[in-house]
């Protein structure tokens, strides 16, 4: 039997990119919250710059509870199930995966929030993809800047702004939406080798331009600047300059004295009363389960547990799981297509071994609806990244170009003469939600507690194919005219797998028969529930989704507090 | 197994050699002894740098038995060898940097290792009639390359699945972090041009770095004396995760 607790007025499970943002503007509101994180704390004595055991061996995700609940993926209902991943690609933690993730930290485009109406507008109905459940977002771009503005200063993002109030600035990103104000701190530095990249885009007519990074360029709010030593991919700051939410927005959220931090809590399951109203949630720590009442949850864990959770709080109201009986909850579920990569070989050195893979320069021309696609057969695009990242073992395992076998004499004086003459671009493009893509429970595959754990059954259909390949052409142009004498290209998707940027699941709209979500993030079902993070989110645009879940996120606990009474009470 | 394999003749030179440990006398003592090994003499300039490692590799082993390390030592030596362009996996101590990952980050792997390494070497003496220590460079590599590409016959899973883990393996163990036993002397750092681990790198050192004018500084990340032992702190995580 749970101990019960004594209640409180929020309870948010999980404290990460988007739980750990929602928790500053409620206890600044003075609402009494409890943040139930899976994790612990981590600072900064535990970020060592050790590729072994934070890029090979997956330290620390490798001993956590998301790691004993990785999902399954299959590709479609008929296939057979992959082999899971050895290692959860998030981490549990006060602060979460934006401890160790890359930082980058981009507002959506316009496009993004009105996928449909636009293509409609410009193309005609016939382009929107067979199949797929897109929606244009329940609201544009002009009603999350506030959010967005506010987060990059309580956070902090560096960057370059390229369109203040209307105003062009040729350094920025000219496709970017309209912003009040510029970022609160300059770009991080370039290197040589970023600004050939940047002049070789100039000189075919692209608009090259640094992009955003919750990284600190210069010292802010009394912390460090990055220190670009090179291990910040997968690992932890050192000197805490990456804004993870455990050194910005959480600690100030405790210092009003309403935030309660609860480390290793497990959550299992989300309570309602007879009548459907959520009453609370049940944890697990150290083999102890309590009960924690709640006047309201909002539920920001990963978008795989967001799903999973709902799913397994059933109840006489939710018989299909909690919010669901519109049987949305696990539906337009899609991940960034972050594969089909190109890689390039140079004649010389890149000096890639100091940096960080915030460090960039972005062209973003071929992004969204930022180009015509009239005489083309897909919609959407993508961002194009070249940054700074490179450390021994990984050189070591760099791509040979099909010069040489991949080990011996041979091998050893290529690695020898190319180890820091390769890069490899990240290329964020646009993904659709489908029909026959979705998140639900594994039939077989149980964690440790004897709970089902998540599964994905999704594909990249020929939209994303053909935008894949369509980019891989445009990065090789780029890399030839900045010198490149190999590419390498990788496919351009099949299965989704389990990705970083996994989205839907619980969709925000206003139509409650498409939708598990209101446009304030609160289920249609279940009113003093809340949820959290990219599971929110209809599209995906071409860019890192932090940032937008971030700006839901503080705009979520905004409504909230301005709501309370009606909220609380419903 | 039939032939005398380099760790009994290393013990042999070790008695010779009397109480010193890695020194220039157990190192030629090793090297006179190897000359009665049945390697032909093609592999000379191979075995004078082995010879120099198995002088330091005296220390017990902590996972593998000596006979798979005979072998691991021989495997690792021709997927990074020691050739024109410098010291390889042998004096890394790769091998080492195995055993010892073995017993810890690595244990998943152990089973694939008993069973692969076995059947390794008995495709070599079905397929090419002798050990695989006992081949030539070029057959030691053409055995690898039927194991790399699926070819080899007898192992638990298609033998590239095992080729995959032990060339992935040596890789970490040549180009890792020398806290975890391999990357000795920083060769593998020092291969790649990687100028070693830094907690700062102002713009001032990056333009160095891109005029050629950074020194190496054979730096482990554990030589920082702020950052908690990965050890320490998985051992910490694992007790957190009990109750979970």
């Amino acid at each position: 039997m749970a101990t019960k607790l004594k209640d409180t007025d929020v309870v948010i499970i999980g404290l990460g990119a988007a739980g750990g943002v929602a928790a500053l503007p409620l206890a600044q509101a003075g609402l009494e919250v409890i943040g139930l994180e899976a994790g612990g704390w981590l600072t900064r004595r535990d970020f060592a710059p050790d590729e072994l055991r934070n890029n090979f061996r997956g330290w620390p995700q490798a001993v956590q509870k998301a790691n004993q609940e990785v999902p399954t993926s299959r590709a479609n209902a008929s296939s057979p199930t992959t082999p899971r991943a050895a290692i959860h690609p998030m981490q549990n933690a006060v602060g979460g995966t934006t401890l160790h993730y890359w930082a980058q930290s981009w507002r959506l485009n316009p496009w993004d929030f009105k996928v449909v109406s636009e293509t409609k507008r410009r193309y005609g109905a016939s382009r929107i993809p067979a199949g797929s459940t897109v929606e244009d977002w329940p609201f544009g771009l002009e009603e999350l800047e506030p959010y967005y503005d506010k987060v990059e200063y309580e956070v902090g993002v560096s960057g370059q702004a390229g369109n203040i109030n209307g105003k062009i600035d040729p350094r920025g990103n000219p496709f970017e939406g309209q912003r009040k104000r510029a970022y609160p701190m300059p770009a991080l530095r370039g290197t040589e080798f970023l600004d050939k990249m940047a002049s070789a885009a100039r000189s075919i007519g692209w608009h090259p331009f640094p992009g955003p990074a919750a990284v600190n360029s210069r010292p802010y709010q009394n912390r460090s600047a990055c220190m670009y030593h090179g291990f910040c991919n997968r690992g932890g700051c050192h000197v805490d300059a990456k804004n993870s939410t455990a050194v910005t927005t959480i600690p100030r959220a405790q210092a009003t004295g309403h935030l309660k931090v609860v480390p290793r809590a497990h959550v299992t399951t989300i309570e309602v009363d007879g009548g459907g109203r959520m009453t609370g949630v049940n944890y697990v720590t150290d083999g102890v389960e309590y009960f924690q009442p709640a006047k309201v949850v909002l539920l920001a864990s990963y978008t795989y547990e967001n799903t999973r959770l709902l799913l397994l709080s059933k109840s006489k109201a939710f018989p299909n799981g909690l919010s669901n009986n519109h049987k949305q909850v696990g539906r337009h579920y899609f991940s960034h297509n972050q594969g089909a990569g190109v890689t390039a070989l140079f004649p010389f050195n890149l000096n890639s071994w100091y940096g960080l893979p915030a460090q960039g320069v972005a062209v973003d021309n071929w992004a969204d609806d930022n180009f015509d696609h009239s005489g083309l057969d897909f919609i959407g695009g993508g961002n194009l990244w070249v940054y700074v990242d490179r450390r021994p073992i990984g050189a070591a395992g760099m791509n040979t170009f099909g010069r040489v076998p991949n080990w011996g004499s041979a091998w050893k004086a290529f690695i020898k003469e190319n180890a820091d003459r390769s890069n490899g671009a990240y290329l964020q493009k646009t993904t659709l939600p489908y029909e026959d893509n979705f998140l639900d429970l594994d039939p077989v595959v149980k964690d440790p507690l004897g709970y089902p754990v998540c599964r994905v059954t999704a594909e990249y259909k020929d939209n994303e194919r053909k935008i894949g390949a369509f980019i891989q052409d445009k990065m090789e142009q780029w890399y030839r005219e900045a010198g490149a004498v190999a590419i390498q290209r990788a496919p351009v998707g099949g299965p989704m797998g389990v990705s970083t940027h996994a989205y839907g699941g619980t969709r925000m709209g206003d139509n409650a028969e498409t939708n598990v979500l209101n446009r304030f993030g609160f289920s249609h079902e279940v009113p003093n529930l809340g949820v959290l993070g990219a599971s929110v989110m209809g599209t995906s645009g071409a860019r890192n989704p932090t940032l937008t879940a971030q700006a839901l996120a503080w705009r979520t606990a905004e409504h909230l507090v301005k709501n309370w009474n009606k909220i609380r009470q419903t | 197994m039939t032939f005398i394999s380099r760790r009994d003749l290393l013990k042999r030179a070790a008695v010779v050699g009397a109480a010193a440990t890695a020194s220039a006398d157990v190192a030629r003592a090793f090297q006179a002894s190897d000359d009665v090994a049945p390697h032909g003499p093609a592999e000379a300039g191979h075995y004078a740098g082995a010879a120099h490692e198995m002088a330091a590799a005296r220390e017990p082993l902590e996972n593998l038995t000596a006979t798979e390390a005979d072998l691991l030592d021989a495997i690792v030596a021709r997927l990074i060898p020691t050739d024109a362009t410098g010291p390889g996996a042998t004096e890394a101590r790769a091998a080492h940097y195995i055993d010892r990952a073995l017993g810890g980050a690595l244990a998943s792997s152990r089973q694939a290792y008993t069973a692969g390494l076995e059947a390794l070497d008995r495709y070599s003496r079905s397929s090419r009639g002798k050990p695989f220590t006992a081949l030539s460079a070029t057959d030691q590599d053409s055995v690898l390359i039927d194991v790399e590409t699926g070819a080899a016959t007898g192992f638990p899973e298609r033998s590239s699945v095992f080729f995959a883990l032990v060339l992935n393996h040596t890789q970490q163990g040549t180009f890792g972090d020398p806290y975890y036993g391999g990357n000795a002397n920083f060769v593998g750092w020092d291969l790649v041009g990687y100028p070693g681990v830094r907690t700062m790198v102002t713009a001032a050192e990056q333009q160095r770095l891109e005029k050629h004018e950074l020194t190496p500084n054979h730096k482990s990340a554990y030589d920082y004396e702020s950052f908690t032992k990965a050890t320490a702190s998985l051992s910490r995580q694992s007790s957190g995760r009990e109750g979970a």
